[in-house]
């Protein structure tokens, strides 16, 4: 399987993803932000960072780059499309998925690990994952998920919402929620169910020794599954 | 307009013998900007004048040291060609006027340190120290300051890994800021800022030019007062967006061969890294600052030389490599501009708008700079408390036990660095709030531990002691996850050296570092002095910042503090005198401010501390967690806070006094964790070797017990010491 990574001026977790998805299987290459073509791929990812600062809004100007014309084209043809943190953001920015991400309730950064309630499994990004709940890590300050209530109800309607914050229980209520999203949404599909963003960086949670290896699953799953 | 005089001269930060000695070796008056680059160079911070003398005697060598101080970073081998780029910075003065631009420019600042050498940084670390939480600006700056290194490095993409945060009112009016980073290189693919050859390109990259920060580092040379308010335009402003694009710019650019030297523009930008790179080659140095892209319009030559314009380096190239270095930064969008080139005149001579505006020869700026032997008055130790039976009478064992782990100085701070993004870059094995932070060598078995350790009190207390216990303590934050020591770099924060108790205090700090790092073979690689943190004539407690590194072969076999198992053995290695004097139950419990810090046996903390190495390395020791402030139960409720275990603690024997057994800070001491089927080999290990230990407990249940003294719940404890600073915070 290829993958394609897009590493944008200030994207900063570009070698964790590219580590992360070599290690599971995929043929894994890089592409530059000024890129106008990406070389065949199974899989795009966009990283999580800063990208160009985030100084405008965070996301906006990679929603605007050059090489995203391609990454919408690819995401419009059926392609998997996954954004992870500043990846979901630029999702956001481009149209492709639907809502917005705020600054975090409390107005604080925050790095620590998470626990995600599955919504939906009838896609390929979490088709075969056995758990309900995954422990996984965020690293954000704008992870707060806003949206309407009209497209907060078409979301729910189709089924798009990937993953929600939640306990070791799968309790996904207020007291669990770490940024004030809304519904506690941490996850996103679009409507065809081919493009994920996602807070959680699952590149992070690869190996016993780092903060925990729930990230592993999702990988070995995403591969299994195309 | 820009005469000058000798007033002039004073503004600028010269005493007027100084002035003097310029003109004397010019000859003449210089301009203006001679001036200013005079003021820049001969200041405290950039020429070190009132502590060269001293810094000298400063344990610097070893077998594992690539790069000693004098260099942007220190250097240190971790084998198989890698090699770590680290060294710690203080930016106390910017920070305390603007806390979140100055602790991020802080940040900034250290990591073009490591990454000028050619060094991908992959950690940071950062010792802060606030007035009393009762004070009115402390709470703001705290989370100014919190804001700003974590806005720095979470932009950048380094984990942050570890740090220290301390509250004192020594403080007050004078907040510490020192930040640390970790670099990892190829031994043979450092770059250093001497430059070489004449006629080659002088090259500036990065950021343009503005009026930010003009005589920043003559700011961090004086004393605050009423008036500091007026100082907030002399902070620079950090972008580590373009920060991130210069690394990787650079690092692009140093793959290849084109590089002869490179610096960073830091305190006193283009002046004192240009004459560095030309004083440490033995040369000219050319500029025609119309060539210097800048932000603002009419700069003068003036500003341009003294403006601290954050994430801007300078390169000297081999020439005719000009075009393919200019690609690179255009890919990255950067500035790129050759301002000028080395000259063989050992001047350096400014041009602009065609012509010449300043021209001083290279030893009047380095060589030439003033050098001072203060004076200085040695510090008696202290006369010991006798503390009496009385004090101790109505104390509760579970009270003080709530109360130290409520005190600011040992309550938790994970509300800081879950600010921090501490697990970037997939390789941070150990997190914040463990006796070390721990990443691995990307790719490899190995990983390289660091901690940043100060304490203040001691040092007050007497700072031969206290200068000696900081390395100490590093070296056995090292010791307690597994890693083997290599080497520190130490940040010196200090009141003001015109006065003969401060300078004492520097002079015996510095004293007690050598000592320690000697013995210890962890040997000084590169730091930074902080001179005049003081505020009305109130200067801070000195407070020298150790940062310590030290090398895991095998990451697996990493410790961590957490209690694993039901049922095994608790003991505590190195003797327990019970010394209260300057230790944090003296002070919360007692009251009692007086008194000497608790003595440091070399012999005995290098004994204790190798042997729980061996012991570590033997597989032997399930948990290990360095005994500190607070002493050892706070330290065994840390262990058990951490993991939701509890301990049985075992009778005291004899007739010692329960408070000083268990709340005494003598040093050379750790707390490990062993199987019971390991421990008559343990005992007998450490027998053999006479290490002195105690066996204090069981790791049982969920809470603390000693019968009929204590018994507290894990849960219980946890509240109190887990919520402190939210409460602070947000009340």
């Amino acid at each position: 399987m290829k993958s394609s990574v897009i590493i944008f001026p200030g994207s900063n977790c570009d070698r964790d993803m590219d580590v992360a998805l070599k290690k599971f299987g995929f043929e894994n290459q890089m592409v530059w932000h000024n890129d106008v073509e990406i070389p065949k791929s199974d899989l795009i990812v966009l990283p999580g960072g800063f990208s160009y600062g985030d100084y405008l809004r965070c996301g906006s100007i990679a929603g605007k780059s050059r090489i995203i014309k391609s990454v919408i084209n690819f995401a419009n043809s059926g392609g998997l499309v996954l954004g992870i943190c500043n990846g979901f953001q630029i999702l956001t920015e481009t149209g492709l998925l639907p809502g917005i991400l705020q600054q975090n309730k409390y107005l604080n950064f925050i790095c620590k690990n998470v626990f995600v309630k599955i919504k939906n499994k009838e896609n390929k990004y979490f088709k075969n994952i056995k758990k309900e709940v995954l422990e996984l890590h965020i690293a954000h300050n704008e992870g707060n998920y806003f949206c309407s209530n009209d497209e907060l109800k078409s979301i729910e309607d189709n089924g798009q919402i990937a993953v929600t914050y939640c306990d070791d229980k799968g309790n996904d209520d207020e007291n669990n929620n770490p940024n004030g999203a809304i519904k506690n949404i941490a996850g996103i599909f679009n409507k065809n169910k081919n493009i994920l963003g996602m807070m959680p960086h699952p590149e992070r949670m690869i190996d016993p020794f780092l903060s925990g290896e729930d990230g592993s699953l999702f990988f070995e799953n995403l591969i299994g599954s195309m | 307009m820009n005469e000058v005089n000798e007033q002039i001269a004073i503004d600028h930060g010269l005493k007027k013998d100084e002035y003097k000695k310029i003109c004397d070796l010019l000859k003449r008056t210089p301009n203006i900007t001679e001036l200013g680059i005079f003021s820049a160079m001969w200041n405290e911070h950039c020429s070190y004048k009132s502590s060269r003398k001293h810094l000298k005697k400063l344990h610097t060598k070893g077998d594992q040291v690539i790069q000693g101080p004098g260099e942007n970073a220190g250097v240190v081998d971790i084998e198989d060609d890698d090699a770590i780029v680290f060294k710690i910075e203080s930016h106390n003065h910017p920070s305390f006027i603007e806390p979140y631009q100055g602790a991020a420019t802080g940040v900034g600042g250290i990591m073009r340190d490591v990454f000028t050498m050619g060094a991908r940084p992959i950690a940071n670390l950062n010792s802060i120290h606030f007035g009393s939480p009762d004070h009115e600006k402390t709470r703001n700056l705290l989370r100014g300051v919190v804001k700003g290194i974590g806005g720095y490095g979470n932009c950048i993409g380094v984990p942050t890994i570890a740090g220290q945060t301390c509250f004192d009112e020594s403080y007050n009016g004078n907040i510490l800021v020192n930040a640390m980073t970790l670099g990892l290189v190829n031994k043979n693919k450092i770059f250093y800022s001497k430059a070489a050859g004449i006629n080659k390109p002088v090259i500036y990259v990065g950021s343009k030019t503005g009026r930010d920060g003009i005589h920043g580092a003559s700011m961090a040379s004086a004393i605050f007062d009423d008036k500091i308010e007026e100082k907030k335009p002399t902070v620079q402003v950090g972008d580590p967006f373009t920060e991130k694009l210069l690394l990787e710019a650079c690092l692009e650019l140093m793959a290849g061969k084109s590089i002869i030297s490179i610096q960073d523009m830091g305190a006193a930008g283009l002046t004192s890294s240009s004459i560095e790179m030309a004083s440490k080659g033995d040369l000219g140095i050319e500029i025609d600052l119309t060539k210097v892209p800048c932000r603002e319009e009419n700069m003068t030559p003036y500003e341009i030389m003294l403006s601290e314009s954050q994430e801007r380096m300078l390169i000297v190239l081999e020439a005719g490599k000009e075009d393919e270095a200019k690609k690179i930064f255009d890919k990255w969008n950067l500035d790129f501009a050759v301002i000028g080139k080395t000259t063989n005149s050992k001047n350096i001579e400014l041009f602009f708008k065609n012509e010449k505006v300043a021209e001083i020869p290279i030893d009047f700026l380095a060589e030439n700079a003033p050098i001072y032997d203060r004076k200085w008055i040695k510090a008696e130790l202290p006369k010991e408390n006798n503390f009496s039976k009385d004090q101790f009478k109505s104390l509760k064992l579970s009270d003080c036990l709530n109360k130290m782990l409520t005190d600011p100085n040992i309550a938790d701070k994970e509300w800081i660095w879950s600010q921090y993004d501490h697990t970037v870059m997939g390789d941070t094995i150990q997190k914040p709030g463990g006796n070390a932070g721990v990443v691995r060598v990307h790719g490899t078995n190995k990983a390289v531990a660091a901690a940043v350790d100060s304490s203040a009190t001691y040092c007050h207390a007497h700072p031969l002691t206290g200068g000696k216990q900081v390395v100490c303590e590093s070296w056995r934050n090292m010791i307690s996850v597994g890693a083997k020591p290599i080497a520190i770099t130490n940040c010196l924060n200090f009141g003001n050296p015109e006065k003969e108790k401060n300078m004492g205090e520097f002079v015996e700090c510095v004293e007690g570092i050598t000592e320690a790092s000697k013995y210890l073979n962890y040997p000084v690689v590169s730091g930074n002095v902080s001179f005049y943190n003081e505020t009305k004539d109130k200067g801070i407690k000195p407070t020298p910042s150790i940062g310590g590194i030290g090398l895991l072969s095998n990451y697996k076999e990493m410790m961590t503090m957490e209690l694993k198992n039901e049922g095994n053995y608790l003991l505590v290695i190195g003797k327990t005198e019970g010394h209260l004097d300057q230790s944090v139950f003296a002070r919360n419990i007692l009251s009692e401010f007086n008194g000497p810090p608790p003595e440091i046996n070399l012999f005995n903390e290098k004994q204790n501390g190798m042997s729980v190495l061996n012991l570590i390395n033997k597989n032997l020791i399930e948990t290990c967690h360095d005994v500190s402030l607070g002493g050892i139960l706070t330290a065994i409720s840390k262990m058990g806070i951490k993991s939701g275990r509890g301990v049985k603690l075992f009778p005291l024997e004899g007739l010692v006094n329960k408070f000083e057994y268990f709340f005494g800070e003598d040093q050379g001491r750790y707390i490990v964790e062993i199987k019971p089927e390991n421990l008559e080999n343990v005992e007998n290990l450490l027998k053999k070797e006479s290490i002195h230990f105690d066996k204090l407990g069981l790791v049982e249940g969920n809470k603390i017990i000693l019968e009929n003294d204590l018994k507290l719940s894990i849960d219980d404890i946890k509240e109190g010491y887990k919520n402190w600073i939210k409460e602070y915070m947000f009340n």
